[in-house]
């Protein structure tokens, strides 16, 4: 089937038609009739290039009560995605060439998105043995992101080995930036509300003297890391610092970080507990003027489904993590767009360009050009939309926007020349 | 009041009306017939996921006083082991009938994820959440020093806690009595002093309504208090396992400890108060606790009373209509 | 809505000095009496009670006290949360005495049916009496008044309220309610 986009603004403003034939771009500009093609009207749309995520955990194989890579596949499609990057910490760990393969086919067989796999670091995320790291590169998944996400590479000689040994696999190190002993029992962010409400404290001087030994060893070895879910002011610093260095360090900002603070513990709800913490209104400022100004490079959506007994519960039992691949796009929309901080052209190198770049996914975050293959998305920004948990894709619930209004929708994604969404609606049967 | 989940869900004039009530009722305790009516045929559940035995006899007794049918759930070590959430717990309460829950749980929020769930439409009455909050341990302070520091002539109806110096000495970081009194003792209009090592002050403490001094001696001199409140030390917090908060227990004795000539500094009408249970020469030395300034069997006794006052007020009054 | 005046300022003078008289009759002095108020209009109507009776009987020790009834009601959960008020006893008890409770209205006669379970909590006199400034009607219990300063039928829409100078600023009974 091939497919004609009409009228849709591209990222820098242009307003053009799309015509898509055999999964590539063919033409962009001002198309003539139809000629067979499946018109898609979009007057008034954003076309960006289909969105990656480099930091998604999609529960499966192990938890597969929380979510799927199909039913995760759909929320990203859902949101504008045709990229993701699964975390390793499944059941069992995606250690190993067989379980990286096994990822990569199952997101193969549901077809929503590019799904690629992360490898651990570390044998088991223990952080004591480097896993094989080469042989997960080297299967069919080819991975080229590495991270004990959920688990900080604490040891610093590990970290050093993990650097050094991806530099011969084009790899990047993804830490989790986490001192462990200085946030045994942490619940929530330390400081103000901390101790009022009496939740133990996850001190911002946690993460940040991790960015800080990281990009110094980066530094030291030459090699790349990445750093996910930056929350704090003082670490935007030392990226910053680093950056200005010449240092190989990337960084990314979750939509949570963006948007919430850490007064939404005061309800002592868990859909609000999250690693690393919601921060303070001055941490979520520099986030935002970070991702602004390019200090950080990416948002990366950290999506974390739980299933509802791990929320339904007290806050100290709860799990960690909230969904985020359905409402992200709304929310830089909102926050950042918006608000004069960037341009459509800064969203798709954010949500696609640098990304793809990071995870070295050569067919993602491609421009929208002629001869490029067709991931692509729709975006209406002047729809309004409730965010009602049990209508979003992904199978759990505990998005932390649930009942706010989000502004702007993915109306239609196209992964590589097929749609996945049209007309705002997940289509069935994808997988061709 | 429906809920009591936090000392800081009072403004003054219902923090002032809980301490009128219950010098109400401690009034009909003084009586032979210690029993009333009043919440005959209401069910109130002590639910202890922590040991109290001192704080669930309390609740207890004050329930039983008010008629209310009293029962004891301990779930620690028998269904949470088993598995059982807090969830399935509160919704077998709600299957029998519970009109209040009175929740002491090792987690702080707790009795607020309880109150504002719709698993029970029971009152719910904080005995303790975690670090959090402890507010009937801060009502039943402020009734004591209420009673010795601003009886003056006549009734105490309507008195607060104005112009008087309250200093608690301590773990802070780990106190629900202290988060719970900073917040009542403010409300009420005291002054408030906080004194404890830094490693006992929880980040962001520097927000609170309340002055700061690490030196205890010097805080006796500067901010001399009307009302002492040392707050109990745990044991296991000095280990390094356990956080290596203080040197040695004789460190923190030495630097922090009530003894005898810290006492005999107070001013003459200071009181000295502990929530208890004491660790008799650790943080208090047996002369001070048992001295003439310690208020702590009457704090005991003026438990009762102020958990009388708060289940009456909070399991009285127009229900909502069971949905 | 229409607002009567019943009784005035000298109209409640006159019934408590009268009912001060019925009490000393009935008693044969006032020896053994301890007067009670139930809080909150009855407090002060019990002190003039009290203090009429000191006046006709010089010798009696003006046993004087509150009685609060709130924790023995029986509608706790049908009305908003009620204030706990004082009871204070005179320093001799009511064991053996003959109490003479004092309300202002007496109505579906609920509030003394509380004010008997409490005073029994406090001891055992010898004999209750119960004096009210008025009386509506409309008991829902088998209760009565000894000593009534004044029968007012009304109707269940109307609203009797008692001033009182100790409380309100000036002495008045008055009905709101049905055009009489």
């Amino acid at each position: 089937m091939n497919y004609l986009i009409k009228g849709a603004t591209l990222p820098g403003g242009r307003r053009a038609d799309i015509r898509i034939e055999d999964g590539a771009i063919v033409l962009i500009g001002r198309a003539g009739a139809a000629e067979g093609a499946k018109v898609v009207d979009a007057d008034g749309l954003i076309a960006l290039p289909g969105l990656v995520d480099v930091h998604t955990h999609l529960r499966e194989p192990g938890r597969e009560d929380a979510e799927t890579v199909l039913s995760g596949s759909r929320a990203a499609a859902a949101g504008g995605y045709t990229c993701v990057h699964a975390m390793a910490n499944t059941y069992p760990v995606a250690d190993t060439a067989g379980v990286v393969e096994q990822v990569w086919r199952l997101g193969r067989d549901a077809g929503y998105v590019d799904v690629r796999p992360v490898g651990a670091v570390s044998v088991g995320l223990e952080g004591r043995h480097l896993a094989e790291l080469a042989a997960m590169a080297r299967s069919a998944a080819q991975v080229r992101v590495f991270s004990d996400d959920g688990m900080c590479v604490w040891d610093a000689v590990l970290m050093r080995r993990a650097l050094e040994y991806v530099k011969g696999i084009d790899g990047v190190v993804a830490q989790h930036a986490q001192e462990p002993r200085l946030t045994e029992g942490a619940q929530m962010h330390e400081g103000v509300v901390s101790s009022q409400v009496g939740l133990a404290g996850w001190p911002a001087v946690a993460e940040e003297s991790i960015i800080a030994r990281d990009v110094l060893l980066a530094e030291h070895v030459g090699s790349r890391l990445h750093v996910c879910h930056v929350s704090t002011a003082g670490s935007v610093e030392i990226i910053r610092w680093a950056k200005a260095r010449s240092i190989a360090v990337t960084a990314e900002v979750t939509p949570h970080h963006l948007l919430l603070t850490d007064e939404l513990a005061r309800t002592y709800d868990p859909v609000y507990k999250v690693n690393p913490p919601l921060r303070s209104a001055d941490d979520v400022e520099a986030v935002r003027q970070a991702l602004a100004d390019g200090t950080i490079d990416v948002v990366g959506t950290d999506h974390a489904p739980h299933p509802r007994e791990a929320k339904d519960c007290e806050w100290a039992a709860a799990a960690f993590g909230m969904t985020g691949l359905e409402t992200a796009l709304p929310i830089v929309h909102q926050l950042m767009v918006e608000t004069g901080r960037m341009t459509w052209a800064h969203v798709a190198e954010a949500m696609s360009a640098r990304p793809a770049r990071i995870g070295r996914v050569a067919s993602q975050g491609r421009p929208l050009a002629v001869g490029e293959s067709a991931n692509l998305t729709l975006f209406d920004p002047a729809a309004n939309w409730k965010v009602v948990p049990e209508l979003l894709q992904t199978a759990s619930g505990n998005t932390p926007v649930a009942g706010r209004q989000m502004r702007g929708r993915t109306v239609a994604t196209f992964y590589a020349g097929r749609p996945t969404v049209l007309d705002g609606r997940v289509l069935e049967g994808v997988a061709g | 009041m429906k809920h009591l989940l936090s000392a800081a869900d009072l403004d003054h004039d219902e923090a002032v009306a809980v301490l009128d009530a219950a010098e109400r009722m401690a009034a009909t305790q003084a009586r032979e017939i210690k029993k009333l009516p009043t919440l005959r045929g209401q069910t109130v559940v002590n639910l202890f996921f922590e040991d109290s035995t001192r704080t669930r006899i309390s609740f207890e007794t004050a329930a039983k006083r008010l008629s209310a049918d009293v029962i004891n759930f301990s779930p620690k070590g028998s269904s949470v082991s088993k598995g059982e959430s807090l969830k399935d717990t509160v919704l077998t309460l709600g299957a029998m009938r519970a009109d209040a829950i009175v929740v002491r749980h090792p987690a702080s929020g707790a009795p607020s994820r309880i109150a504002g769930s719709t698993w029970t439409d029971a009152s719910v009455i904080t005995a303790g959440d975690g670090t959090h909050q402890h507010p009937t341990q801060a009502l039943l302070d402020a009734m004591t020093i209420r009673r010795h520091l601003k009886a003056g002539a006549g009734d105490l109806a309507g008195r607060d806690l104005a112009g008087l110096s309250v200093m608690i000495v301590g773990d802070v970081l780990h106190s629900r009595v202290a988060r719970s009194g900073v917040d009542l003792f403010t409300t009420l209009g005291a002054e408030v002093t906080l004194v404890a090592p830094a490693t006992l002050l929880p980040v962001g403490v520097e927000t609170w309504p309340a002055a700061r001094f690490y030196d205890l001696d010097r805080a006796l001199a500067e901010a001399p208090p009307d009302a002492l409140m040392m707050l109990r030390v745990q044991r296991e917090r000095m280990s390094s396992a356990g956080g290596g908060f203080f040197p040695s227990p004789q460190e923190y004795t030495r630097e922090y400890g009530l003894d005898a000539r810290r006492a005999a500094a107070l001013a003459p009408h200071a009181i000295v108060l502990h929530p208890g249970p004491m660790n008799r020469g650790l943080e208090i030395t047996s002369e001070a606790a048992d001295g003439p300034r310690s208020v702590v069997v009457e704090q005991v006794a003026n438990g009762v009373a102020v958990r009388m006052a708060v289940l009456y007020l909070a399991m009285t009054g127009e229900k909502e209509p069971a949905v | 809505m229409a607002t009567t005046e019943v009784l005035d300022g000298p109209d409640i003078s006159r019934a408590v000095l009268r009912i001060a008289h019925q009490v000393i009759e009935k008693n044969h002095g006032a020896e053994g009496l301890v007067v009670l108020g139930i809080p909150t209009r009855g407090v002060p109507l019990a002190a003039r009670l009290a203090g009429a009776i000191a006046q006709i009987e010089p010798d009696w020790a003006k046993a004087l006290g509150q009685l609060d009834v709130t924790m023995h009601r029986d509608d706790l959960s049908r009305a908003p949360t009620r204030t706990v008020g004082l009871t204070a006893v005179p320093a001799g008890g009511i064991d053996g005495a003959t109490v003479v409770l004092v309300d202002d209205v007496l109505y579906s006669g609920r509030t003394i049916r509380a004010a008997l379970d409490a005073l029994a909590d406090l001891g055992r006199p010898k004999a209750v009496r119960l004096a009210v400034l008025v009386d509506r009607g409309h008991r829902e219990l088998p209760i009565r008044a000894d000593y009534v300063g004044k029968n007012l039928p009304t109707a269940l829409a109307e609203r009797v309220r008692v001033l009182l100078s100790e409380v309100d600023g000036r002495d008045a009974v008055l009905i709101d309610g049905a055009t009489r």
